[in-house]
């Protein structure tokens, strides 16, 4: 019976809880038993919390015994490891904070654990989120479960490949340009990001915080909408999240597409993207056009800025963001330092990876006295620009569809000397985060043994409905059930 | 001062804001606390944590604002300035820039001939203060104290519209008194609320553009402001008459030797890099809002200051310096209300002998040891003529030292004025029976020996006769 524990998704898992299938303690240790036998490959976890997973089951075990806990009471997830857990290494991917112990707990975590959930231990990350293919991680890249050879994407790439895996039936991630919707593509699984302000930034280690948002990676999208009705919710803690009404994104699942405003952006098939690919996606779109949705082609003029706009917002934000790693009060320091600059430099030297540092220079540079005005404000100008593109597009349709990423998972190396094509990998993703809106993919196909990701996005809290069409095409297909052959 | 030169001096006033609780977290701001106890995560600059707006600090900036009547805005933005300190946890200071909360203030000062003259306020902004370093009792290594960092300030921007050291001090105590009046400072100068910058640079008379000027960092006292300010002054005309350039730079003041010296030149400047803070929303104020707390406004110092002279008729300048302190003008008018003496003679007595009690033992007005009451009831004793003027300044200090009230000291001690024309009349008879030869000089015309003659009966009285009296019947009798 435990044997298959791990091949069920959270709301499977939720039921044979109740059911009393099993416990909460047996299915913890199933899962801590294949992080155990299959972590070590992937790399995908940074620290295992066993101890405290068993415990916390433990506890859900004891509640639900005595008729209470909440809606996730028992099933386990685990974190990325960007979201502060009290009394655990925290470490953000970075050597910076290789041995930082959080004092405290994120929202998302503190919510999540509210509701019951067990956490396995933490995901490993590119360094900061920094990365689109978790290599700049100090702690090694991730391997794709589909092919050891390929990257898990990224930064989210621990997150993707433990559930992609089924070392996890989820885990959280969070998202500045495309950091859990392009990892989902890439390892067959469902990711979320919700819109800007729906989810707290607070105890999640900031990298851009205009862009920055907590979602989740699960292998479906009813899982998905039960992990977003816990974390979702204004907190008094974070000033840019948003005191709106948390619908209940489950019972928002069902309802057919019928007439379901598709739009299409033309600039998504053009060059860039991989032929493959491009039929996947167009497939998937057939499906949803013959479960009632109306396709619409759309216009994003703007959209080819969205990368050099977000490479100008993005490290402006992180260089600011990331001064607070001065050697001083926590994090790596340097050792006998001659002074305080030295301190200074060596700490952030020894501590920062090179595409983090690349990122903390074009950032200064672009906020510099004389550049200023011809980057940074220029920047913001297009990024408003960008919003209002979204903006009239969703005037005539309910969402915009495409693809995830321009190609399936790429071999593990072979972008990393070359930032600008690495960049490139998050052009369809990275407008939503621009422009604040909901993204979420979901797995529409192979190319040559590798998934492929299909690509929604709504408009402002236009989650339900992300959420209703990628369930619904879920009940069509079988792409998001597929599982790499070696982590059956 | 030289007159061939014209000083032109802005000054950046920083007051700290009396909220329980940081601007950007809920940790305490009291002073004097052991190092680090008053820092939570936010202002430890963890990771993760974010800052939350305290929003009593938006309410005492648009009290501020109403009252130098400038312009609140209805949007202002927090933005990060950046730089490197370990006494700046998060490697930026939260603080306001291209958007501040307030702008287009003014207020008046007098200057050196006495009139008023109008000094502008650019702006006043909100930001949150650092932590400090701490080297004392440390060999190789240096501390840091967090208890500070994010304390709320506001930096209170003038026009560089003063031209004397006087008028900079002038300028300041406004703003400290205003800031008092409107109970969102405590203006407390050692304990570093209330302190300013100032921007100092000289000019030909007559010259239309501006000095290069020099940056006077953190002082914290109105003598220190006034000396600082004259030395920088004399140093910048000596430099240029002698061939010199003044170059622009933040000097630090010494108090201990009187002198101000180079901290950093422009060049070795940090270039901040202000950007919009992302953690931070936009501060909108409605007009209601502002509405609503202009009503709270307290009558403000010049209104209360032009009442004082024409509701009670006292001279221009008892009124302003009763009107400096709001505790000290609560004093005078509770005595004025509760005695028949003038208010002008109420205004010496508070001024002059509470004042100087006061001072002497170091005490805040509501500290003194004599209620207004108590001083109106002395005041009374002194208009039905019970005791005499200078009989009462020996009531006044028994008062102090808590022999009780004006009438129980005068009783107990025997003070009750001689206001009987029989009994003074016999004191000077004797007096003139006793000094035959000043009573023959005075007779052939040195008047002033009438002084002497009041002085002897004065004696003889232990003081307690009427003083109006006496020279009266003294004058009929050498006569």
């Amino acid at each position: 019976m435990s044997q298959d524990l791990h091949t069920q998704t959270l709301t499977q898992l939720a039921a044979g809880l109740d059911r009393g299938d099993f416990s909460s303690v047996e299915l913890t240790e199933a899962l801590l038993a294949r992080i155990e036998s299959h972590g070590k490959t992937l790399n995908a976890f940074v620290t295992v919390t066993a101890e405290r997973a068993l415990a916390a089951a433990q506890r859900a075990d004891t509640a639900r015994a005595a008729g209470d806990g909440g809606v996730l009471n028992g099933l386990p997830l685990a974190h990325k490891d960007i979201f502060c857990t009290r009394d655990v290494l925290t470490t953000c991917g970075s050597r910076m904070l290789e041995n930082f112990i959080s004092p405290y707990d994120a929202t998302v975590v503190e919510r999540l654990a509210g509701a019951g959930a067990v956490v396995l231990g933490k995901t490993n990350m590119d360094e900061f989120a920094m990365g689109s293919s978790n290599e700049t991680s100090y702690f090694g890249p991730v391997k794709n479960p589909w092919d050891l050879a390929c990257s898990p994407g990224g930064s989210s790439g621990g997150s993707s490949a433990a559930v992609a895996a089924r070392l996890t039936p989820a885990a959280t991630g969070t998202d500045t340009g495309g950091s859990i919707r392009q990892p989902a593509a890439l390892t067959g699984t469902v990711g979320l990001k919700p819109t800007y302000g729906r989810v707290s930034r607070y105890g999640m280690i900031a990298f851009a915080s205009s862009l920055d948002q907590a979602g989740v990676i699960t292998r479906s999208s009813e899982d998905a909408a039960l992990l977003l009705g816990v974390m979702a919710g204004f907190d008094k803690r974070d000033s840019t999240s948003i005191d709106q009404v948390v619908p209940d994104y489950v019972a928002g699942l069902s309802g057919s597409l019928k007439g379901l405003r598709v739009g299409i952006v033309r600039q998504h098939f053009d060059a860039g993207l991989d032929e493959k690919c491009a039929a996947a996606v167009r497939e998937s779109l057939a499906v949803l056009e013959s479960q009632g949705a109306i396709l619409t082609e759309v216009d994003l003029p703007n959209l080819d800025l969205s990368v050099p706009t977000y490479y100008v917002v993005a490290p402006a934000e992180c260089s600011s963001n990331l001064s607070r790693f001065d050697g001083v009060r926590f994090g790596h320091r340097a050792d006998n330092p001659e002074d305080l600059y030295d301190l200074y430099c060596r700490s952030r030297g020894e501590g920062f990876g090179a595409e983090v540092k690349r990122r903390i220079m074009t950032g200064t540079y672009v906020l510099s006295a004389g550049y200023y005005d011809a980057y940074y404000l220029k920047a913001q100008q297009v990024r408003q620009l960008i919003a209002d593109d979204f903006r009239k597009a969703f005037a005539n349709v309910d969402v915009i569809a495409g693809p995830t990423a321009p190609t399936p998972a790429f071999k593990l190396g072979d972008k990393t000397d070359d930032p600008i094509t690495m960049y490139l990998n998050d052009i369809y993703t990275i407008g939503a985060n621009l422009a604040g809106l909901p993204g979420l993919s979901t797995p529409c196909g192979f190319v040559a043994g590798l998934p492929v990701g299909l690509h929604l996005v709504g408009p402002h809290w236009g989650e339900e409905t992300l959420l209703r069409c990628a369930h619904q095409y879920e009940q069509q297909t079988n792409w998001h059930k597929a599982c790499p052959e070696d982590f059956e | 001062m030289n007159a061939s030169w014209e000083v032109v001096i802005g000054l950046e006033v920083h007051a700290q804001l009396a909220t329980k609780s940081k601007i950007f977290s809920g940790a305490p701001t009291a002073y004097g606390a052991e190092p680090n106890t008053q820092a939570c995560l936010v202002d430890l600059g963890y990771p993760g944590v974010l800052p939350v707006l305290n929003e009593e600090v938006v309410r005492m900036a648009t009290k501020f604002g109403l009252a130098v009547n400038a312009t609140v805005a209805e949007r202002s933005v927090f933005a990060r300035k950046n730089y490197f300190y370990p006494d700046l946890p998060k490697g930026y200071q939260i603080s306001q820039f291209e958007l501040p909360i307030v702008e287009h203030g003014e207020l008046f000062i007098s200057d050196a001939d006495g009139n008023d003259k109008r000094i502008g306020i650019t702006r006043a902004h909100l930001e949150e203060d650092a932590g400090k370093s701490i080297h004392e009792g440390l060999d190789t290594s240096s501390g840091i104290d967090l208890n500070r960092a994010g304390t709320p300030l506001l930096e209170i921007v003038s026009e560089p519209e003063l031209s004397s050291a006087k008028e900079a001090v002038a300028y300041m105590r406004k703003i400290h008194t205003i800031v008092r009046y409107l109970e969102i400072s405590d203006g407390n100068m050692q304990e570093g609320s209330f302190r300013c910058d100032a921007n100092v640079s000289v000019r030909p008379r007559g010259q239309k553009e501006l000095g290069t000027r020099a940056e006077l960092k953190n002082l914290n006292s109105f003598r220190f402001v006034e000396k600082a300010i004259n030395f920088e002054i004399e140093r910048q005309i000596e430099l240029i008459e002698d061939g010199g350039e003044v170059v622009q730079e933040t000097r630090l003041y010494d108090s201990d030797k009187d002198e101000t010296r180079s901290m950093r030149s422009k060049e070795e400047a940090n270039d901040y890099r202000y950007f919009p803070d992302p953690d931070l929303l936009p501060v909108e104020i409605s007009a209601d809002y502002i509405e609503a707390v202009r009503a709270t406004l307290p009558e403000l110092p010049a209104a209360k200051q032009e009442r004082f002279v024409t509701e009670y008729d006292l001279k221009p300048g008892d009124a302003s310096i009763l009107t400096a302190s709001i505790a000290l003008a609560d004093y005078f008018e509770a005595v004025v209300v509760a005695t028949e003496a003038t208010a002008q003679v109420a205004a010496n007595w508070v001024l002059g002998d509470l004042a100087a009690a006061l001072n002497r033992d170091g005490l805040d007005v509501d500290a003194g040891k004599i209620s207004a009451q108590q001083l109106a009831g002395l005041l009374d004793r002194i208009a039905d003529a019970t005791i005499s003027g200078k009989i009462a300044k020996e009531v006044f200090d028994a008062m102090w030292s808590g022999e009780g009230g004006a009438d129980d000291i005068i009783q107990a001690r025997g003070l009750k004025q001689i206001t009987d024309s029989s009994a003074i009349e016999s004191v000077v008879d004797a007096v003139i029976a006793a000094n035959p030869g000043q009573v023959a000089e005075y007779k052939s015309g040195k008047d002033k020996l009438i002084g002497f003659f009041v002085g002897q009966v004065m004696k003889e009285t232990g003081g307690k006769a009427n003083p109006g009296q006496v020279n009266k019947i003294l004058k009929d009798k050498l006569s």
